[in-house]
């Protein structure tokens, strides 16, 4: 017996009259007779939760423990109810040909049709040998997972951009998803951060399973939902930037009262992330809250883009906003998502609501 | 082949059965076992290999030191933290500085919730699948469950029949769905697997409700450091200003609100550890107590640095809460001191590492160290460069230095930590283990084993957990006399520094003995070495065939199935391997070889 989307609903309080309910407005919503409702509703009960294989790179399961750190959804409820976490080898059971032997089975049994997680990202020199795989190169696994997967989410900025490992001089030529060479051509959601914050990991992909599609990207390929604002924008410590209020030392008056760190050397005019905005561990805080400059761990390539405690140098005092909306620009292109995920609990639940209220 | 008899005790036999583990899963990082098993399925060799290296030693050169927390910080999410603490203390030694009492009990409530949280993870979510079994789970009778719970822990309000039948019911769905996620393709019907169901439907309880419980524990961390995984830390102190009384104590980093939440939370983490993890360890342990395999290294050579000093800026072991020696040989009447700086102490070797030394019989200090890549295979390699069938410990063989203590092979961790503090007779190790040996009732031998490994965690998470509340005690005590001081920045610029100075930074990570060695040469680290607990447990043979822990643990241990690894992950498992954190530095070519050397 599969636990399907009409289980997990069902366990979240929803009756089966308000599911029912919500499979006629779904055929309503398609364009379809009510004729349609019990197909609907046969299928939702029926549908297996789409499998995820989460390969890891080089890397330091900064993204993982992120992961398991999400409030709303809880990890334990993505990974029991949502999706079918069938490959991640930080937490899996199985190990050595047992474990591999579920990478074959999975794409045998759902070739094109499973998510392709990415944490790390696979070093190109010694023949890939400094990430060795079941005896073989990280980056055969992964070309060989990709090639068969419906899309891939590059979780955190080492599958985004290449982060620590491929800082100056990037001695094992750290490359991140997008840049390896042969690379099947997939769709690549680039989540940064690092590690990214849990539950932007989290809605990501409840997103994708809710409105079965893809987010909306812009043009470096992160959600637009959550990657369109900068740091600055939303930071509750704006007014004293405005004002000029800065702190000059840490633990001077200034940082006891919590005035701007930029003169500290706070990337959050350069950073786009939702640290300001989603906060970190459930809404307690962010970086910048607890006193310390934001280091831009989103941005590619921040390690070598100045000292963490260096002031922006290009950036100067109230002309923040023309230049940082210069590099605002670069990333206002939209891509549209267009692969079809299957339907989640959540929109069920969300649309049985509105039609009960209603 | 003939039996090779090791230096430190150990024969080792390769003519039997290889058996090959490639990837150990349930560990942080990448990593491969062998071994070869006899006529009776008992480890007669064992063999590890670490199998990545990102190389974050080289990167860190030429980088401002007040930086190098945050670099070093991301060799590893898991112990998230102690690194980039190990860091700061090693800039600070090398600069002089002396931190603030308040940052000091900051920093250890920090890593205190850090030892909490990784030992709780480890021991549910990585540990917990190679004693319980999730299958067998769905045979238990909830009603007989209730009854174990309320047994083993009466304090634990989730212990009614109904809970017991909603979470089996959960599980059921789950396992009947044929999608098993994390539990596909697991050694379900292997006959180690000793828990009767109700045991195992408890203990399935419990990783789900860890899975929930673990992500509160982490907010301390994000109340000072403000955002976890890889919170913020500082160079002279902490980020996190106190503002108790002024007018703008809202949205300051830290006031009465905020102070609150940590006492909250750690409170909070006590209960758990008492009422859920440790009386589980316990349940588990009574019935794996004749499982007696896999002691290695720990009843011969163990090793801690100490950590969690007391009053801030004094590093001496009379003044660190966890404890700090070095026991050989077995002789636990004797503790040595262990002194980071003397080059004869801690080295490293590489004869049977992907790294180079122009002399390979001897062994380098990490003020010293040199390191260049070598990735090379012994001639008995069964397959090729790229894709490695059975691994030739006879040449080189791991991503994993070599390190020892005056040329011993050495264990580091939770287990050595509390055999040395039970040598020392430390009041508060000491009743514990008298404790958890009493309701186990074995012999403190039994320690010597991975359940022994398992259970010191155990013991040292409910340790720090109520070592955090003394630090928070220690911290409002000093905020109200009147010292609300957070970071010393008078040697914050680098136009203050000398022009060469070097340092030493460490600190007890949850897997162990953790080093840092930096050099700073015109404001600018010149060298950075990092010689971390899963080096030393993790590490190859050495120059005289020492094998290290890992390998000594496995040895001898009989496998019931040897298709299936269950006593090997086991094993090492009670190590709670952290593979990104071992590897090591290398250097492009001969040029940057002569830059990492000590002039």
């Amino acid at each position: 017996m599969h636990e399907t989307f009409y289980d997990v609903m069902r366990r979240q309080g929803i009756t089966r009259r308000s599911f029912l309910k919500y499979c006629s407005l779904a055929a309503g919503a398609l364009g379809l007779s009510p004729a349609f409702a019990p197909q609907i509703a046969e299928a939702m009960e029926t549908k297996p939760r789409i499998p995820v294989l989460w390969l890891h790179g080089l890397e330091c399961t900064c993204c993982s423990e992120s992961f398991i750190r999400s409030a709303h959804p809880l990890a334990k409820d993505v990974i029991l109810s949502m999706i079918s976490l069938d490959y991640d080898d930080t937490i899996m059971a199985a190990a050595g040909d047992q474990a591999e032997a579920i990478i074959e089975e999975t794409i045998q049994k759902y070739d094109g049709n499973f998510i392709l997680a990415v944490e790390g990202n696979a070093p190109l020199d010694e023949d890939g040998m400094y990430c060795i795989i079941g005896g073989k190169p990280f980056v055969e696994q992964l070309r060989h997972v990709a090639e068969h997967a419906k899309a891939i989410i590059s979780w955190g900025s080492c599958a985004s951009w290449g982060c620590v490992q491929a800082a100056r001089p990037n001695p094992t030529r750290a490359t991140p998803t997008h840049k390896v060479p042969n690379m099947p051509d997939k769709p690549i959601i680039k989540v940064p951060g690092c590690p990214p914050i849990s539950e932007v990991m989290t809605a990501v992909i409840t997103y994708m399973l809710t409105f079965e599609k893809m987010p909306s990207l812009d043009n470096q390929g992160r959600p637009k939902m959550f990657y369109s604002q900068r740091i600055h924008d939303k930071c509750y410590r704006r007014p004293h930037f405005d004002a000029g209020q800065f702190v000059e030392k840490f633990d001077d008056e200034g940082a006891k009262k919590g005035y701007c760190l930029y003169k500290v050397g706070c990337k959050g005019p350069t950073t786009y992330n939702a640290c300001s905005t989603v906060r970190w561990n459930g809404g307690l805080s962010f970086p910048i809250q607890a006193g310390h400059p934001c280091i831009g761990c989103s941005e590619d390539g921040f390690w070598d883009k100045g000292g963490f405690y260096e002031r922006l140098s290009d950036i100067k005092g109230f002309g923040i906003e023309g230049n940082a909306d210069e590099i605002g620009t670069a990333a206002a292109a939209i891509v549209g998502g267009a692969v079809a995920i299957h339907a989640g609990a959540s929109v069920v639940k969300r649309i049985v609501q509105k039609g009960d209220d209603a | 082949m003939a039996t090779v008899q090791t230096p430190n005790g150990f024969s080792l036999d390769t003519s039997g059965k290889r058996v090959v583990v490639d990837p150990v899963t349930r560990i942080e990082g990448h990593m491969r076992c062998e071994v070869n098993v006899d006529e009776n399925n008992i480890i007669r060799n064992a063999v590890s290999t670490g199998t990545m290296w990102r190389g974050l030693e080289v990167i860190l050169k030429g980088r401002d030191p007040r930086d190098a927390w945050a670099f070093v910080q991301r060799i590893c999410g898991v112990c998230t933290g102690t690194h980039a603490l190990t860091s700061v203390r090693a800039v600070e030694d090398a600069l002089n500085i002396d931190i603030p009492e308040n940052a000091n009990s900051i920093r250890n409530i920090m890593q205190l919730s850090l030892q909490v949280h990784d030992h709780l993870v480890h021991f549910y979510h990585l540990h917990a699948l190679d004693w319980v079994n999730p299958v067998n789970a769905l045979k238990a009778d909830p009603k007989a469950t209730s009854e174990l719970q309320q047994k083993v822990s009466p304090h634990h309000p989730k212990s009614s029949p109904g809970y017991f039948r909603d979470v089996q019911t959960r599980i059921r769905k789950f396992v009947e769905s044929g999608q098993l996620g994390p539990f596909k393709n697991g050694y379900w019907t292997n006959p180690a697997y000793l828990l009767p169901p109700e045991a195992d439907l408890m203990a399935v309880t419990h990783y789900l409700e860890a899975l929930d419980f673990q992500k509160e524990i982490m907010t301390v961390r994000t109340i000072f450091g403000g955002k976890d995984t890889h919170p913020n830390w500082l160079v002279g102190g902490v980020p996190c200003a106190i503002n108790m009384d002024g007018d703008m104590a809202a949205g300051a980093p830290i006031n009465m609100e905020r102070l609150n939440y940590v006492r909250s939370i750690t409170e909070r983490a006590i209960t758990f550890v008492k009422n859920v993890y440790i009386p589980d360890v316990l349940a588990v342990g009574q019935f794996y107590k004749g499982w007696l395999y896999g002691g290695g290294l720990s009843s011969q050579n163990v090793l801690s640095y100490g950590d969690i000093p007391d009053r801030a800026n004094d590093y001496s072991a009379g003044n660190l809460l966890m404890p700090r020696g070095a026991i050989i040989n077995g002789k636990l009447e004797e503790v040595h001191p262990v002194d980071l700086r003397d080059p004869d102490e801690i080295q490293e070797f590489v004869p049977h590492s992907w790294y180079k030394y122009a002399d390979e019989a001897v062994g380098l200090h990490p003020w010293d160290g040199v390191t260049e890549a070598n990735y090379k295979l012994g001639p008995n390699l069964v397959g090729t460069r790229t894709h490695i069938k059975e691994i030739d410990e006879g040449g080189k063989y791991s991503w994993i230095k070599a390190p020892r203590w005056k040329g011993h092979a050495m264990e580091v961790g939770p287990l050595a930590r509390y055999i040395i503090g039970y040598a020392q007779g430390h009041e508060q190790i000491t009743d514990q283990i008298k404790g958890v040996l009493g309701a186990l009732d074995v012999p403190v031998d039994a320690l010597f084993s991975t359940l022994g490994r398992t259970a010191a965690r155990a013991l040292e998470a409910e340790w720090a957990a109520e070592q955090q509340l003394y630090f928070l005690d220690k911290l409002i005590a000093n905020i109200k006399n009147g010292d609300s001081s957070t970071a010393n920045t008078t040697s914050f610029d680098p136009k203050t520094w000398p022009t060469e100075v070097k340092g030493v930074g460490f600190t007890e990570a949850p897997r162990g003995a953790l080093g840092h060695w930096v050099k700073i040469k015109d404001t600018k680290i010149e060298n950075y070495q990092c010689v971390v607990p899963t080096t030393w447990n993790g590490s190859p043979r050495d120059n005289e065939g020492n094998i290290g822990a890992f390998e000594a643990s496995l040895m001898n241990t009989k496998m019931e199935v040897p298709e299936e690894p269950v006593e090997i992950l086991r094993t090492l498992h009670s190590f709670d391997p952290c593979l990104a954190c071992s590897t090591h530095v290398m250097s492009e070519d001969g040029e940057e070889l002569a830059d990492v050397k000590v002039r």
